[in-house]
């Protein structure tokens, strides 16, 4: 039986290594490698519990305010504070910025230059898709390349740089924007509306948010959301790469009368209540020892002689002992967005993630907007509370590829406990200590590999369809 | 053409975020408009797997030239010694490795943030993965390539620190090197260029006027000077940051948050909180470290009796409360 290592695997954030065994011209079994372990769970051990704002970004440089976000919450929530409610506006629109633009920089720079690949030479849209997305120089990569450098204008403004900022805390931002940082940023957002108008959508973004039926879906003509349709469509791209059609979201963008995306569990086409005390990370497959273990008590201790079975650095969380995927699609069929339910019945695959990906920025738009919109720029950005020499903290927050959660335990003022379980590595796990294969794993079974491909096609697809974040992964 | 290939080691993948917010041109346009021909980046090209492999065997090969070795991350030489805390995908052989062997291949070596020139985030803590820099290990010469090491053009690694770097100092580092006028003096004693050492975050800091009355914020959000108790070291942390602001008009103190001295080896371990100063006797340890101590706390308290009212309120506002009074001609 052939076995081929695809690797290095670019264009997904950090390092990766995938190892097929390929049966008849299909994927018999897939593992899945996140070949660089840092270790930034004992790095932050005896820490001051503040510095987590600084060390936390620094996990990974695409979800850098995910990662202040999931941190801030967990010291508000180890404080028992409640953010200033302008604060908390301020930051959802530094946050809800910040995965606009990973959405973008996946569609543009990451997946779409595989379909200009000269494997596809005669295709109908093949010398459209190469105009647009050839990797560096299609025009459309370089506009989206262009627009998201001028939507990180408001980070600029609002939180100094991007990646790595601190003015996320847990009592709200550091910087009070006045009116005029408010007409600044709805500027910015105008002119970000009318590169997805003109050139994502080629049509009033809230007319692709409102579509319902999968059918209308792959009906839509305009724009390069078209253009990737088009060629979804020709190579028939949802009926590869299922995940396990359970889709865990932690809820996005807390407000009053509860989040903008909601949180749960969907699973047999409903969409049940979360309980946290589910989470479990098992060990079993990776370089890690501990055995399976909750969060909050959990360990980070790299097994250095690298053993077998171990293939991973990456440990494998598990919902009530079942596999889950997050990510954008995730988030809309769990609140409910009638195309993502349809595409989640159908069963989910490579197009559906895209899919909820379009949609997700369309939706986002029309939030920032609102939230720009509804700053009060007399009220207070900021509200203090009193780090407790010992206490615990839990912060949950929906990072564009999923849900992060930061665990936190503080005793005698420093921390002692830190565990973090990033989107990805929920989507990318090991197999489980029931030897269970992780959500992309068991995508990648099926996958179609040519008689001539050392890196297949099909499999490169399906990974990038998760826009993985590998740093993010081991951490 | 100038060729450059791009390798991600153990970092956050952060300075090429960055890179893609250059602007006025983008960076796919000033590298082509510069003659840089980029080989691979992980982040950005086409080629993928085994395409990949056939390079990097081409440049271990000596087969095909290559101009500048960029490096984004620290190098993990764990566990003992082996490096294998970071592999390459798809390649058997660690990061550690792949540096040591295309190094000397290179033309001139870059790295790209503070994890590759000095170990930077990814060793702190007690250093998990045993990180180090390409030349440096922390402050100390010398990390995963020895203290002599120079590249073909007889250069030791140009260290773009930063953390991340501003898209700006990679790519005019690039295209210094490209014009073949980057050299041994445009470089400073941690082998940074000049070019953004040679100011201190300080210069065109906002928050100048609060620093010259020592009109010190208290807490975060508030809009004094962040020196004196919120950890702010930007009067000697090397950077242009609010000379040549960040995203269009952003810098970590015009944000409101203190420097913390991201591109100086070892920023990752101040031994204290990041967001307070250490104080000795209510003074703050770690003044400008060009100005003698005892001039430096003659001035302050001078100019602390002589703070005007505005300035003082201000500095623990969360805005400015009290205004300048207009100036009016013939005043």
């Amino acid at each position: 039986m052939p076995r081929l290592v695809v690797g290095p695997f670019n264009r997904v954030e950090g390092d990766l290594e995938v190892t097929l065994d390929v049966e008849e011209g299909r994927v018999a079994r897939a593992r899945v490698n996140s070949p660089l372990f840092r270790g930034f769970e004992i790095m932050l051990l005896g820490k001051d519990p503040r510095d987590a704002l600084t060390l936390t970004p620094r996990i990974c440089g695409i979800c850098s305010i995910s990662q202040s976000a999931a941190a801030a919450r967990a010291l508000a929530d180890a404080q028992g504070l409640t953010p200033a409610p302008e604060g908390e506006r301020v930051a959802q629109l530094i946050h809800g910025i910040e995965n606009v633009c990973d959405h973008l920089t996946h569609f543009y720079l990451f997946f779409m230059a595989d379909f200009a690949r000269p494997a596809y030479v005669g295709r109908t849209w093949h010398a459209a898709v190469e105009d647009r997305f050839l990797a560096t120089q299609g025009s459309g990569a370089r506009a989206a390349v262009a627009a998201r450098a001028q939507l990180m204008h408001i980070l600029g403004l609002l939180a100094g740089k991007w990646p790595h900022t601190l003015a996320l805390q847990p009592g709200g931002v550091t910087r009070a924007p006045g009116p005029r940082d408010k007409v600044r940023i709805a500027l910015t957002l105008r002119q970000f509306r009318g590169f997805l108008e003109r050139e994502l959508f080629g049509a009033p973004l809230e007319s692709f948010a409102e579509l319902t039926d999968p059918a209308a879906l792959m009906a839509w003509e305009t724009g390069d959301a078209g253009l990737f349709l088009h060629a979804a469509a020709d190579l028939d791209l949802d009926a590869v790469g299922r995940g396990p059609g359970r889709y865990l979201s932690y809820g996005a963008y807390p407000q009053a009368g509860g989040p903008a995306f909601a949180a749960g569990l969907w699973a047999e086409g409903r969409r049940g209540a979360l309980d946290l005390s589910e989470v479990v990370e098992h060990t079993a497959h990776s370089w890690m020892q501990g055995g399976p273990r909750h969060p909050a008590d959990g360990l980070t201790e790299p097994d250095e002689d690298m053993a077998a079975p171990g293939y991973s650095w990456c440990k494998a969380p598990r919902m009530a002992g079942q596999v889950v995927e997050t990510g954008a699609f995730a988030r809309q069929v769990v609140d409910g967005h009638p195309l993502a339910v349809a595409l989640a019945r159908a069963g989910g695959g490579v197009t559906s993630r895209v899919a909820g990906r379009l949609i997700e920025i369309a939706r986002t738009q029309v939030l920032l907007e609102t939230w720009c919109a509804g700053i009060d720029p007399d009220a207070p950005f900021m509200a203090r509370g009193m780090m407790p020499s010992d206490g615990e903290g839990v912060g949950l927050v929906e990072a564009a590829r999923g849900a992060l959660g930061h665990w936190l335990r503080i005793e005698g003022g420093r921390i002692a406990g830190y565990q973090i379980v990033a989107p990805t590595t929920w989507n990318f796990s090991p197999r489980d200590g029931d030897g269970v294969p992780g959500a992309l794993e068991a995508a990648l079974e099926g996958a179609p590999v040519g008689a001539d491909e050392d890196t297949p096609l099909s499999v490169q697809h399906i990974v990038r369809s998760f826009d993985p974040c590998m740093v993010c992964t081991v951490h | 053409m100038t060729t450059v290939l791009w390798l991600q080691a153990a970092g956050c993948g952060g300075c090429t975020m960055s890179l893609l917010c250059a602007e006025n041109p983008g960076v796919f346009e000033t590298l082509e408009s510069a003659g840089i021909d980029l080989l691979w980046h992980p982040a950005v090209s086409q080629a993928t797997g085994a395409e990949v492999r056939t390079l990097l065997a081409e440049i271990e090969g000596g087969a095909r030239a290559l101009d500048i070795l960029c490096v984004e991350g620290s190098i993990a030489t764990g566990p003992k010694g082996s490096g294998r805390y970071n592999m390459l995908g798809g390649t058997g052989r660690p990061m550690l490795e792949w540096v040591r062997r295309l190094a000397p291949l290179a033309g001139h070596v870059m790295a790209v943030g503070s994890c590759a020139a000095f170990g930077g985030v990814t060793s702190a803590g007690g250093n998990p993965s045993g990180a180090v820099g390409l030349q440096f290990d922390g402050a100390l010469p010398g990390g995963a390539l020895p203290q002599g090491f120079r590249s073909r053009m007889g250069l030791p690694v140009i260290n773009v620190a930063g953390c991340p770097t501003h898209p700006d100092w990679v790519t005019e580092t690039l295209m210094l090197i490209a014009s073949g006028t980057l050299d041994a003096a445009a470089l400073d004693d941690f082998a940074r260029p000049r070019f953004y050492t040679d100011h201190l975050v300080h210069h065109a800091c906002p928050k100048n006027e609060f620093y010259e009355y020592k009109a010190s914020a208290e807490r975060l959000s508030e809009i004094g000077c962040m020196m004196e108790h919120l950890g702010c070291v930007g009067t000697q942390a090397v950077g242009d940051c609010n000379i040549r602001p960040w995203n269009g008009q952003g810098s970590c103190t015009r944000a409101g948050y203190p420097c913390i001295a991201c591109t100086e080896p070892e920023f990752e371990e101040p031994r204290h909180a990041f967001t307070e100063t250490p104080k000795i006797a209510g003074i703050p340890v770690g003044l400008p470290s060009d100005m003698p101590k005892a001039w430096f706390m003659a001035l302050a308290s001078l100019s602390k009796a002589a703070t005007p009212r505005r300035v003082g309120v201000n500095a623990t506002s969360d805005r400015i409360a009290v205004p300048p009074v207009p100036r009016r001609p013939g005043d």
